[in-house]
């Protein structure tokens, strides 16, 4: 149910993505999904990789913050109205959302978004009993290929 | 313009000299036989209370500094038993611990007189009011210029600091003469009573004091204009009583010094040799004439100059010029003194890598300081609200030290000079 994502710490500074994403491509680490957040000073790179632990090794030799935070992946029809229904359910169960973002898949009728919630696992549960397909992290990747 | 008290401020060398001969005399006694640390200091060097015969033997003493103090904290150098005391003030010290000074009734009096003289020698007189914006609390500016427009016999407005539209509103109804703040503040007040579409012109305040910070000719040039005032310097620290130890008269070239009770020297801050009239080093101060602290030869680490010729305004005190830098790494921020090691201090007790840059600028007229710091891996959080929330734990930690707000910008690990060596830790672009 659950999904290893990579939080990469960016400084404000040029040329600092240029240099994460090419450890991560010497590291021969595919990228499958991503977002950044962006503040006034500084930034946190969001990863979903083929390879999460040697991408973050190979992140750490270079010096550079990164940590694996675990999110949940939920899939949905591709059409209106139908991402409000996972998150009526979150909202009704109490459960907030950190953060998310969609991703592309290969296949079209669905629409695919990462959630970063306070509890992935009461998350998952009530998602799923209501319905919501959450990826595994197998089907996750198999799905990207 | 009116002298406060033309009988010291305009005496002749030769009284002053006696005077300031007679007060070192029982200073030093006082010190020697009341504060043990003084009595240890110069036994060391084999000298006696009885060695001391004028205020030329001044330079047979030896130097105090801010270190002193802190070793000896809270009131280790004392010279009063706690019954004598009626007042406590402290500032920022070199490492968490504060400098704590005490006064007794006598010293407050020395203290609001040389308030009292700077306030004279800016046009103040029984008949004005004084509008006192600097902070009233352990720091000493609120206090120190209150009594002294006490001691003048004006009528003493405690607005303290903050809430600048109400602060231009009691300018406007109380019919303030005078304005007391740090520069910066008055910068700040100019700036809005201008945005705000006030004529300066119709505000009744006529003069400012200012001081608790460094500033320059072109921000008393500025100041003067947005507010339409003089804008007149004050010098002081709480080590040797607080604002009012010297003050600007209406010639603006200097400061005259209450050398009757705040005896100067000027020094070279690397030999510890005295420096002749004229040149800059290291200004030093004794308190002749205070009870409760009586601090010998103490380092305040100001870098200026020392001046004796007649002043056109009659006073025959000895200037000191605007003090022009620090012989160590002090920085003055907001009026408050701050100290690199502080930060260090704050960050090692955090478990922290001691490893910060400290950058102060000055927007909008007001010092704005970012600290700089090396998060740990841990502190690191996928979520912009966790990493603000690291932020503002450290921030919180370095304003109760600091006592004044730091933003506080997380970076990563490694990124930062290293403690070893000499490491570049502060970056001031303020023009000063």
């Amino acid at each position: 149910m659950i999904i290893k994502q990579l939080s990469i710490f960016v400084e404000n500074k040029r040329g600092r993505l240029a240099e994460i994403t090419k450890a991560i491509a010497a590291a021969g680490v595919d990228i499958r999904a991503l977002s950044i957040a962006d503040t006034t000073d500084f930034g946190i790179l969001r990863l979903i990789v083929n390879k999460p632990d040697e991408a973050a090794t190979a992140l750490k030799e270079k010096g550079i913050t990164v940590s694996v935070t675990n999110v949940i992946a939920v899939g949905f029809d591709d059409k209106p109205g139908a991402f409000s229904v996972p998150m009526q359910i979150l909202a009704d169960n109490g459960i907030d959302v950190e953060y998310m973002y969609a991703f592309i898949t290969r296949r079209s009728e669905k629409a695919y978004v990462i959630l970063r919630v306070a509890d992935n696992d009461a998350a998952a549960k009530v998602l799923t009993d209501n319905g919501v397909e959450i990826l595994s992290e197998a089907e996750f990747h198999e799905m990207m290929c | 313009m009116p002298i406060f008290n033309p009988e010291i401020e305009c005496a002749s060398r030769d009284y002053l000299h006696a005077l300031q001969s007679a007060r070192l005399i029982k200073m030093v006694k006082n010190a020697y036989e009341n504060v043990p640390f003084y009595k240890a200091k110069f036994d060391e060097i084999g000298l006696k209370p009885e060695d001391i015969h004028s205020i030329d033997d001044i330079t047979k003493l030896p130097f105090t500094v801010k270190t002193d103090l802190r070793d000896n904290y809270p009131f280790g150098l004392f010279a009063v038993p706690k019954g004598e005391l009626v007042r406590i003030h402290a500032s920022s010290g070199t490492t968490g611990k504060p400098t704590v000074v005490g006064y007794t009734q006598h010293d407050i009096d020395v203290w609001a007189e040389g308030a009292a003289r700077a306030l004279s020698a800016a046009g103040g007189t029984n008949n004005d009011t004084v509008h006192v914006s600097y902070g009233y609390g352990l720091f000493t500016g609120g206090l120190g210029l209150h009594y002294g427009a006490e001691k003048l016999g004006a009528t003493a407005l405690p607005a303290s600091t903050g809430n600048t539209n109400r602060q231009i509103q009691m300018l406007q109804d109380f019919k303030s003469d005078i304005i007391c703040c740090t520069p910066s503040y008055a910068m700040f007040i100019g700036e809005t009573i201008r945005d705000m579409g006030i004529d300066p012109k119709t505000l009744p305040v006529r003069a400012g004091i200012f001081g608790a910070e460094p500033w320059t000719e072109e921000m008393r040039k500025q100041i003067e204009e947005l507010l339409a005032i003089k804008a007149y310097d004050i010098y002081g620290l709480s080590e040797i009583a607080g604002p009012g130890v010297s003050y600007d008269c209406e010639c603006q070239n200097g400061m005259h010094v209450c050398e009757d009770y705040f005896y100067p020297e000027v020094i070279d801050p690397d030999t510890l040799e005295p420096l002749p009239d004229g040149q800059y080093g290291e200004l030093v101060f004794t308190c002749i004439g205070k009870e409760a602290l009586p601090l010998v030869r103490y380092r305040t680490r100001d870098i200026c100059a020392l001046t004796r010729e007649k002043c056109a305004c009659g006073r025959t005190t000895v200037k000191m010029s605007k003090p022009r830098g620090r012989s160590d790494d002090m920085l003055i921020i907001r009026g408050v003194n701050v100290f690199p090691s502080q930060v260090e201090h704050v960050l090692l007790s955090l478990n922290m890598a001691p490893n910060y840059l400290i950058i102060v600028d000055r927007k909008n007229n007001l010092d704005l300081m970012e600290v700089q710091v090396e998060m740990t891996p841990d502190m690191f959080s996928d979520t912009v609200k966790g990493m603000e929330a690291e932020e503002k734990r450290i921030e919180a930690a370095l304003q109760s030290t600091l006592n004044i707000h730091a933003k506080v910008r997380l970076m990563a690990p490694g990124t930062l000079p290293r403690s070893e060596g000499k490491a570049k830790r502060v970056i001031d672009n303020r023009k000063l």
